[in-house]
């Protein structure tokens, strides 16, 4: 087990302006963590910091094992394929984490996302729902114990979300951990436990998602929660 | 007096006076010869560095890529100048007594054709690199096996860079007249030789030369797009 996952006194800084500025957090394993927050509130940022993309310019990101990359996963907001099959970039991610019999094990999890008929056809030239999906399966795969995603629906129109939404629920049911950067409070709502919400690159306010929306308690959130909702 | 020749010699007869032309088919192999061995070294010395500097920070790196992007339209024949004066028997190479051969003539190529190689191979790989960089990482992959990924994924954009180095290499004419010496039978390339037939008057020989030259280039570039049309539609 890698997590829980601690995070003290976190801070990322470029060009002199702090994107993330002193947050400490637990992630736990269970329920899902949906960081919420405006654009520029330092999502992204935060969860590569955690994922290890980039490193903090000061504070800690510990997890409760050693050699936690190998147990979690990321699907970005713009999936990157490499040119070759559906098939060929998840049986990539596999064999670069050393899992034997990768292409069977490839398979089974676009079957897993619906990609299945798919699977000889360029992963390049597969719509940009099915190359989330195939994201999302590149991932799974890997079976990780926490799942980040950064805003993996940003892109998309609301048939493939749904699509997306749909599979992430499946992982989460699976038992895997998911960390969810979005700016939808409608997804929050629909995919989310519990929320962090992130303003100005520190934490106003974190909360269940039962108590975070009826009454937030940080003015930040309150405002967020107000705003978003004659489009939520 | 030459355009009156020229005159009566029925299109279909000149062509086949000079593709019979035994002299033209030795320049032309001599001329691919060259030119293909000289694309071939400034591949592999041009890549790797195209490549580092791509994925690599260091001080200094901004004023080396403009300096590559500069030589890429460096003047044959001051290429060609630099390589006489190092190989000639005064120079720091002398002792090796290549001036006036093909080799001569392939260092000459290999230095016009390597910044162009490089410099487009460092802007494909670091185009590619900027996308693929984070998901690598994530993935856990590093280094040595990051850089066959990316290599491999953009391979098509890299032999445009090759197509484009081999295009330079067979239209110019500077720098292999100048370290080769256009020695008939022995260095004697197509564009030399076709500034030579034509201060000589042997226009048809120049022209023959110059329509073939003009059909490699031609399939070259063809071959060129042909090939990342089709990567396009195949892998996206």
């Amino acid at each position: 087990m890698i997590l829980p996952l601690r995070v003290s006194d976190l801070t990322f800084s470029a060009g002199g302006r702090a994107i993330i500025d002193g947050v400490s957090l637990n992630i736990e394993a269970g329920p899902s963590t949906v960081i919420l927050g405006a654009n520029g509130a330092g999502k992204s940022v935060l969860m590569r910091l955690m994922h290890g993309l980039l490193a903090p310019t000061s504070g800690r990101v510990e997890w409760q094992a050693e050699g936690a990359r190998r147990h979690q996963a990321m699907v970005f907001q713009r999936p990157v394929m490499l040119r070759r099959s559906a098939l060929g970039n998840v049986v990539y991610a596999l064999e670069s984490a050393g899992v034997a019999q990768a292409s069977r094990v490839a398979m089974e999890a676009l079957a897993e996302v619906g990609l299945a008929h798919v699977a000889q056809r360029p992963a390049r030239v597969l719509s940009g729902g099915e190359q989330q999906r195939l994201a999302l399966a590149r991932a799974w795969a890997l079976h990780p114990e926490v799942l980040f995603l950064d805003e993996p629906t940003s892109n998309l129109d609301p048939g493939a979300t749904r699509e997306i939404e749909n599979v992430i629920k499946a992982f989460d049911a699976a038992g895997t951990k998911i960390v969810m950067s979005t700016h939808s409070l409608g997804q929050a709502r629909r995919l989310g436990d519990e929320v962090i919400f992130l303003h100005q690159g520190r934490i106003a306010e974190r909360a269940p998602i039962e108590r975070f929306f009826p009454q937030p308690s940080s003015p930040e959130a309150a405002a967020f929660v107000k705003g978003e909702l004659p489009w939520a | 007096m030459l355009p009156q020749r020229m005159g009566k010699l029925r299109l279909k007869n000149m062509v086949e006076t000079i593709l019979a032309d035994p002299r033209l088919w030795q320049i032309v192999v001599l001329s691919l010869g060259v030119s293909i061995s000289a694309v071939a070294i400034a591949t592999l010395l041009g890549m790797p560095v195209g490549a580092a500097i791509a994925v690599t920070r260091f001080p200094g790196r901004r004023a080396i890529i403009v300096i590559l992007n500069a030589l890429m339209g460096l003047p044959p024949v001051v290429v060609g100048l630099f390589i006489y004066l190092s190989l000639s028997r005064a120079g720091p190479l002398g002792s090796l007594g290549l001036l006036f051969t093909p080799q001569a003539m392939v260092i000459a190529q290999t230095v016009l054709v390597l910044p162009i190689i490089a410099a487009l191979t460092r802007q494909a790989v670091e185009d590619a690199w900027r996308e693929y960089e984070e998901q690598l990482r994530s993935l856990g992959v590093h280094g040595i096996t990051a850089a066959v990924t990316v290599l491999w994924d953009i391979r098509f954009s890299l032999l445009t860079a090759v197509l484009a180095g081999l295009g330079r290499a067979s239209a110019e004419v500077g720098a292999v007249m100048i370290v080769g010496g256009n020695i008939d039978g022995v260095t004697r390339v197509m564009t030399t030789a076709i500034a030579l037939e034509t201060s000589k008057g042997d226009l048809p020989l120049a022209l023959g030369l110059g329509l073939v030259l003009m059909a490699i280039v031609l399939a070259l570039n063809a071959g060129a797009y042909l090939v990342k049309e089709a990567a396009q539609r195949r892998y996206g």
